[in-house]
């Protein structure tokens, strides 16, 4: 590099250009959380047993094998439009019925969860679906 | 080694190599599950095995940063540590708090843990990389907290140069931006959003400051290059990195329910996430063609250069390769998320911890500048190995991802996620295999620990 660029010069490049876009992350941040409300599906929380839902799959690990709207591991199908795709009835009683054990195939534990808890992982699994993605994903398999 | 308290560096590298061996054990566990479903199962299903691969993955990352902190800030400070005996304690404190949660892991029912461990007081558990259990997490703020005041201290009383300050930034960073972990709201939109600020702004912003200072050490440590030059090259990467990076998590912000800009901010920025990376390979050899000296070190010299090359693929390359939001619209998601993680974690984390431990351990282990000849030849092998097979690994991985795209995302009539997996098992068998070669090479590479011959004056004699 040419003598006349120093390294205290960069150095101010370094910290004046980080906190620039921090500054500006953080306005986009704020701007984010104004814009939200009309995406995030908030009202369906109003229901307790959307956040119970959440946190059924939260403490089970789901997200250790699933994706959640794309996010979490790729080995099990992704479960953000999992209501749509399947409908309430089917995910519970897909849930009861693990595992298959059917020989070679991907498995999914038994959780032993109750009736209650089935339905309040429905209802997450709702609100998840009504949350406002961009279209995403591509189609109903997800 | 110029000051005694860099010794406590030692532990910290070998807990990182063991943990390391760890998480590759269960690698190739999840990758088998992959084409065995049922294998392991219901002892250790995927979900645990994949807990155990990325948390082993992020302690080993963390211990080393740790142990590359101890051995470089005394020399570049040019003073002894401002408490040896706290490095020592922290130490056996993170070492059993990881193995406890590990332990936690594989013989509680996650749920269980959950309960045990306090999970009721705040809820944090359960999303990904951040599932320990909150006494754990706690832990680790503790830790890095007298971690940070240890190396801070130590920095103060001594010469502050551009890689111990720049290193100490990103240590800050590191610990400030975990604290994000402890919130986790029920709005789903809002915890991903700040989810990502632990995830991303460490992977792609504090993290890198870290490896830039670690890269430039051992860059003038092994090579003589003036430091004058080294400094400005950082300054520049580290900029570069951040003024890309930070707006880059935009990335992350194109389907999680986040406002549509983000597809432009996100695209945008982190379409210049290559930049950094590109120049950090051209600074490594340019340094490395310049050098001063001729350091009996290959290996570690191998490493450093390594880490810049790979770390442009698998960051670089491969992350551009699907960061463009109606690239991303189809493969968020899928196994080409997967290969990116595959090749960017281990070239630009995992080769940048086994660079700095490839420097220090020959001096740590009395050894004088480097380890013997035999020894480095083997640690060479073992790079190679290593390397080439995440090489495959990502490239199995890809093609796994580009049919699954297709066939799920793309096509005319897409198919269920099981239909399609089933399809591409081949590649899934492929990526097993480069993982078998990948766990020889580290078995290589521990042994290479192992490996005697003549040392230090006695070697030079010889040549």
């Amino acid at each position: 590099m040419s003598g006349s660029f120093t390294t205290s010069a960069a150095r101010n490049i370094f910290y004046g250009g980080t906190i620039f876009f921090f500054l500006m992350f953080l306005g986009l941040t704020y701007n984010t959380e104004q814009v939200l409300p009309k995406r995030d599906n908030r009202a369906a929380l109003a229901n307790p047993a959307v956040a119970a839902g959440k946190k059924l799959w939260e403490v089970n690990n789901c997200i250790g094998c699933h994706t959640l709207l794309g996010e979490g591991a790729y080995f099990a199908p992704e479960l953000g439009n999992v209501y749509k795709r399947r409908g309430g009835e089917f995910i519970k009683a897909w849930i009861k019925a693990q595992p298959t054990g059917a020989p070679g195939r991907r498995q999914m534990p038994q959780f032993n969860l109750t009736d209650k808890q089935l339905d309040e992982l429905v209802a997450f699994f709702k609100y998840v679906g009504e949350i406002d993605t961009a279209k995403w994903p591509p189609n109903i398999e997800g | 080694m110029q000051f005694k308290s860099q010794a406590v560096s030692k532990p910290y590298f070998i807990a990182a190599i063991g943990l390391f061996v760890a998480q590759i054990l269960f690698g190739l566990i999840m990758g088998l599950q992959y084409v065995m479903g049922d294998f392991l199962f219901p002892h250790i299903p995927f979900n645990v095995a994949r807990m155990v691969h990325t948390n082993a993955l992020i302690v080993w990352l963390l211990m080393g940063f740790m142990g590359a902190a101890y051995y470089l800030v005394p020399e570049e400070s040019e003073t002894e540590l401002f408490s040896p005996k706290l490095a020592i304690a922290l130490f056996w404190i993170f070492l059993v708090a990881a193995a406890l949660t590990v332990v936690g892991y594989l013989l509680v029912p996650y749920a269980t843990l959950a309960k045990m461990t306090g999970n009721d007081i705040i809820p944090t558990m359960g999303r990904e990389f951040l599932e320990q259990p909150l006494i754990t997490k706690v832990g680790i703020v503790i830790v890095a907290l007298a971690f940070l005041f240890n190396i801070t201290m130590t920095v103060l009383k001594g010469r502050k140069t551009a890689i111990n300050t720049v290193l100490l930034v990103g240590l800050w960073g590191l610990a400030i931006f975990f604290l994000f972990s402890f919130y986790n709201p029920d709005n789903v939109v809002r915890d991903k959003f700040y989810w990502w600020w632990v995830v991303h702004l460490w992977v792609e912003g504090v993290w890198e400051l870290i490896l830039g200072a670690i890269l430039a050490f051992v860059l003038i440590k092994t090579t003589g290059v003036d430091r004058e030059v080294i400094e400005k090259w950082l300054y520049v990467i580290i900029s570069l990195a951040l003024i890309t990076g930070i707006i880059g998590t935009g990335h992350h912000y194109y389907w999680i329910g986040t406002p549509e800009y983000w597809q432009w901010w996100g695209s945008i920025f982190s379409a210049l996430e290559p930049i950094p990376f590109f120049a950090m390979v051209i600074y490594a050899f340019n340094i490395v063609n310049r050098r001063r000296r001729e350091h009996p070190n290959k290996a570690a010299t191998l490493w450093a250069l390594g880490t810049a090359v790979m770390a442009f693929l698998g960051a670089g390359v491969w992350g551009f390769l699907h960061t463009l939001a109606p690239v991303n619209f189809y493969t968020h998601g899928t196994q080409i998320t997967a290969a990116h993680g595959h090749m960017a974690f281990y070239g630009a984390y995992a080769m940048i911890v086994l660079t700095m431990i490839s420097y220090a351990m020959p001096k740590l282990r009395g050894m004088g500048e480097a380890a013997s000849e035999r020894a480095q030849l083997t640690e060479m092998w073992s790079f190679w190995l290593m390397t080439v097979s995440m090489v495959f690994i990502t490239l199995f991985l890809t093609g796994a991802g580009v049919l699954q795209v297709w066939l799920q995302r793309y096509s005319e009539a897409p198919q269920a996620f099981m239909a399609v997996q089933e399809q591409i098992k081949i590649f899934y068998w492929m990526r097993e295999t480069a993982g078998l070669v990948f766990f020889t090479g580290l078995v290589l590479y521990v042994i290479s620990h192992f490996v005697g011959g003549p040392t230090g004056a006695k070697a030079k004699a010889r040549a």
